[in-house]
Order: structure tokens, then C-alpha cells, then sequence
């Protein structure tokens, strides 16, 4: 087999519901062999699992098939194939629906690998798994809806490997997207630890799609960042050694620097020497960057230790209800009549006996964000409360206790929103990687 | 001189976990962060933050920090009650520590 010198892989999402030209600009001008989808977000699958209920076909990433039929005519046509994990709940729905929307689009034929075996919940269900951010087991948590196993690239590498066209998963750790079409494509061992842990340098430094190229950066006065609104998004030059070279294409908005990079390479990483993923542990220390041309960064360096015997897992819970009332007020005296407001609500709250087991009062403007205590008195303040509560209506009472205030509370409150929605939230745990068994499923168009 | 003068931020989050990396725009900056940005200083300057656990990594290679904040998210983004429930703006709160010992710095 034949294997290629450099091949190029591009970010065309960095969440679920990121921008779409981006994607089609790197398609369409960046000569890529490989374009990922980076389209889930930690309780993205507890949610899909609980649409999936309803409609036993759904549960995967509403907007993927919005993006495959923007994007698959151009990916076809110069043969870039697509990875992504947008199958969320349900993989093998979405690579029928794919399939279905490619036939409806006269693309054919085309291979679809869905990847299985994330989904652990009947094992989580079946005995009590340490949670391991904060104390107590799985057993201790309300009624479980998912638990997700954070995959390997394995599954994706093999899915390629029997000539897919696109590949679609669950829940895998995001640097895999990446590090799975490298494997397919260079033939590297996933027993390579100082590789894998290069790989996955080159995966976590483009998983956030726009991340790379200037967005989240710009500041103005400190860091100026040429055309946001049509930001370009990242691919890397990878060579068989995992050195690589990131840039976007010519033309585009934003800017790939030392400084953007550097920003990306830390983003969302706790021990620099520890990132633990399923196929290593990812060193990041010994990696060195060096700018090599306009918006061309050369990375080289990263390296790892033998994987891990656990997989991470994330379990989605029905965590109750979040109920908020926002009122704003203005001119001389704005903050005093704010805190009356919110010592009002308190009353009423206690008055009716409504079980709030968490209530936050904030004052946006001075403390809602802002972490210093250093805030001073604005001219206009927004008063914002917002509660936990088991049941609904408990919650909601939050935000009509905000919104009487109109007629009940201090002088001059404009502009009060209420909202009550229920939770989602997700705790983790470790599984022994032998009880989690990935596995490919092809979908022909 | 404050922080932002010579260092720029980004602040992430993974559960109940603030993550914010300060990185020197020039390398020779490093041993000045190291003196100046300790973990002592940044829990200071973020008065009303409370945190189970602070922690810094060094990276001379990155002439960068990474500052670990467990439990700095009231339970993390799928369960906060905050505003900015993934702490994005945290990071940029940093700004203007001030650096001790360098011109402009009145203490």
C-alpha cells in the first residue's frame, strides 16, 4: 500500500452549532484529504438520548444533516472524506439518514461507517460505578438517562480502513476525530505511545474548529484579529513523522499565530504532562511551535505514555428544574432599588413556600460575571434570580415572582424575562476498557 | 505594569473545573510571570471566587502558566446556576493583576 507523504485534515466544526461556510471554504479551497465535525458537547448526547425516546429514528445532531447537504456535493466531488461525531444517540440512525439524504442528492454510491459501543448504560445500570468529580457512585445519582464511554480512534481508523466515506459516531474523545484518519492514512500503530501522544497534540490543537484561527482571541487594543464574521477555520499538513503545520485557507478571515496556537494548545487542559485520553497519555510539555509563514505555525514535539486501562465515561441525569426572572432599572439610585427587588423576591418566595433548593441573585453589571468584588455603581443594572428546584412549577415561581414585580416591586423595573427549563446535568465515572466494545457498522448510498 | 501588558489568557472548563492559561506574548516575560502570577495572587485578585483547590502548571518551553481551579464553576456548566455557567470570562478578570516591581506599579 501507498502510503502518503503529508495528508491535509480540516476542523469544520467546532460545536454543534457553529457556522457552515467555513466548512464548505475548506472543502472547496483547501485540498483536503479529511474534513472532521466536532459536534458534541458534554450533555449533547444525554439530551439526544432523551429525543430519541420520543423518535426511536432521531437522537443524533439535528444540524447534521443541514451540514451534510451543504457540504457533501463539494466533499464528493474532490473526494474529501468526513468524520464526525454528530451521530451522538444514535450513529446508525444518522448514518441512514445520510445515506437517504445522499440518494435524495443523486450522490452514490457512498460508504457510511457507523461506530457503536460508546453507549454503556445497561452497564452502569447493572452495578455502581465511583464517580470520580465529586463523591458517591452512579447508584447515588437521580434517574440515569446516558452513560457514554469516551471511544478510542480505533473504531473510526477501522470504519476508513474498509472504505468509508464518511464516518459517523458517538461519543469519542474529540483529539480521536483527528487522530483516527491519521491512523487510516499512515498506517501508525495505536501501541506507539510517543505517536499517539504527537496525534493527539495535532487533534486537540483543532477540535475547536475556529478556536485556532482567531476566535475566542480578539481583544481590541491588545490582540487585533482581521475578519471575524467570515473567520476561516484550521487544517494541518501532517507528515508520517506527526510533525504538522496548521493554517486555513488564503483569503479567509482571522489569523493563525504563535499566540493563537499557543492559546488552543492549553484550552481545556488541566496537567500539561497528564492529558488522558483513550488511546494515551498525552504529554503537551515538549511541544514546540514555530511560526513558519503567514498564518503557518509549524508544530513539532508532544509526546506520550502507554493508555490508560479505564475509559472515561460521562452520565447524563435528570437534575430537576432551573427556573430565572431577569428585571433591569435604571438613573440615580438603580442599584439600591435592584437590591430591594431581590430582597422582595427572597420574601415572596419564603411567603408562598416555594421549595427552591439553590436560589443565586445577581446583579449583571457589577457581580454576575465579575470576580474581583472590584465592580462600581452603574448607571443601569440588570437584577437576575435564578433557582434550582425538583419540581416545575416550584421553579417557575422564580420567574413570576420577577415579573410582578412590574406592578408590586420598586419604582421604574422595565424589561423582566422569565424562563423555567428542565435539567440535564452529567457527572463521571471510570470503566475498565474490557467492558466497552466498539464496533463498526457500514451504510451503503 | 498589569498582567495584560505582557501576557494574554484563555479560559476553559471540563465539569466543576476553570482552567485558565496565561501565556507570555514574549518568552523573556516568563520568569516574570513565574515571580508575579502565583497562585496565591490570582485567588486575591478574584476575591469572590471560591475554590476546593488551586493549582499551577509551569511550561518554559510555552513560556506559559496553567492555572487549574477545581470547584471554581458551582458544579460545572450543566448544573450551575451562574450566568457565565462555563466561567469564559474568568481569564480576562486577570488583566489587570498587577505586577509588583515593574514601572508603573505603585506597590
Amino acid at each position: 500500500m501507498i502510503r502518503p507523504a503529508t495528508v491535509r485534515i480540516g476542523a469544520g466544526a467546532g460545536f454543534a452549532g457553529d457556522r457552515i461556510e467555513p466548512a464548505l471554504e475548506l472543502v472547496e479551497k483547501g485540498e483536503l484529504d479529511f474534513l472532521v465535525f466536532e459536534c458534541l458537547a458534554e450533555r449533547t448526547i444525554a439530551l439526544a438520548q432523551n429525543a430519541r425516546r420520543s423518535d426511536p429514528d432521531g437522537g443524533f445532531d439535528p444540524m447534521l444533516l443541514e451540514r451534510m447537504r451543504r457540504i457533501l456535493p463539494a466533499a464528493r466531488a474532490r473526494g474529501v472524506r468526513i468524520v464526525t461525531n454528530a451521530g451522538a444517540a444514535n450513529p446508525l440512525g444518522a448514518a441512514r439518514a445520510v445515506a437517504a439524504l445522499a440518494g435524495s442528492l443523486g450522490i452514490g454510491p457512498l460508504r457510511i461507517a457507523a461506530v457503536l459501543g460508546d453507549d454503556v448504560l445497561d452497564t452502569v445500570r447493572s452495578e455502581p460505578f465511583a464517580l470520580i468529580d465529586r463523591e458517591g457512585t452512579s447508584a447515588d445519582l437521580p434517574p440515569i438517562i446516558s452513560a457514554n464511554a469516551y471511544l478510542g480512534a480505533a473504531p473510526i481508523a477501522d470504519g476508513l480502513a474498509r472504505g468509508a466515506d464518511i464516518v459517523i459516531t458517538g461519543r469519542v474523545g474529540d483529539p480521536a476525530l483527528f487522530v483516527g484518519p491519521l491512523i487510516d492514512a499512515f498506517g501508525w500503530s495505536l501501541d506507539d505511545p510517543t505517536l499517539m501522544g504527537k496525534a493527539t497534540v495535532i487533534g486537540h490543537l483543532l477540535e475547536c474548529a475556529g478556536q485556532l484561527t482567531g476566535g475566542y482571541f480578539a481583544d481590541a487594543g491588545r490582540k487585533q484579529v482581521p475578519g471575524l464574521a467570515r473567520l476561516g477555520f484550521p487544517l494541518a499538513e501532517v507528515s508520517a513523522d506527526a510533525g504538522a503545520v496548521f493554517t486555513k485557507v488564503p483569503g479567509s478571515g482571522g489569523q493563525l499565530s504563535l499566540a493563537s496556537c499557543k492559546e488552543q494548545l492549553l484550552y481545556e487542559i488541566l496537567d500539561p504532562g497528564a492529558y488522558h485520553q483513550a488511546d494515551v497519555v498525552a504529554d503537551f510539555r515538549s511541544v514546540r511551535l514555530e511560526e513558519v509563514g503567514p498564518d503557518r505555525v509549524a508544530v513539532s514535539g508532544g509526546g506520550g505514555s502507554v493508555r490508560p486501562d479505564t475509559l472515561k465515561v460521562s452520565i447524563g441525569y435528570d437534575d430537576g428544574f432551573i427556573g430565572e426572572g431577569q428585571i433591569s432599572y435604571a438613573g440615580p439610585g438603580a442599584v439600591d432599588r435592584a437590591r430591594l427587588a431581590i430582597a422582595v423576591v427572597r420574601e415572596r418566595l419564603a411567603l408562598i413556600d416555594a421549595r427552591i433548593d439553590e436560589l443565586r441573585c445577581d446583579l449583571i453589571g457589577m457581580d454576575a460575571v465579575d470576580r474581583t468584588g472590584l465592580g462600581s455603581c452603574p448607571r443601569e443594572i440588570r437584577v437576575r434570580i435564578c433557582g434550582r428546584a425538583a419540581r416545575e412549577e416550584d421553579a417557575a415561581s422564580i420567574g413570576a415572582e420577577v415579573e410582578a414585580l412590574y406592578t408590586n416591586g420598586p419604582f421604574g423595573g422595565g424589561g423582566a424575562t422569565r424562563s423555567v427549563r428542565p435539567v440535564v446535568a452529567v457527572a463521571s465515572t471510570l470503566i475498565p476498557r474490557d467492558r466497552v466494545s466498539p464496533s463498526v457498522v457500514m451504510v451503503e448510498a | 505594569m498589569q498582567l495584560g501588558d505582557i501576557a494574554h489568557l484563555r479560559t476553559g472548563d471540563k465539569g466543576d473545573i476553570s482552567q485558565v492559561s496565561v501565556i507570555a506574548y514574549d518568552p523573556a516575560d516568563y520568569a516574570l510571570l513565574l515571580r508575579e502570577v502565583t497562585v496565591d495572587r490570582v485567588l486575591t485578585h478574584l476575591a469572590t471566587l471560591t475554590v476546593r483547590r488551586a493549582t499551577r502548571y509551569e511550561l518554559p518551553g510555552l513560556g506559559a502558566l496553567n492555572f487549574v481551579l477545581e470547584g471554581a464553576l458551582n458544579g460545572g456548566v450543566t448544573r450551575s446556576l451562574a450566568l457565565d455557567a462555563h466561567g469564559k470570562s474568568l481569564g480576562a478578570q486577570l488583566l489587570d493583576l498587577p505586577l509588583r516591581g515593574t514601572i508603573g506599579d505603585p506597590s
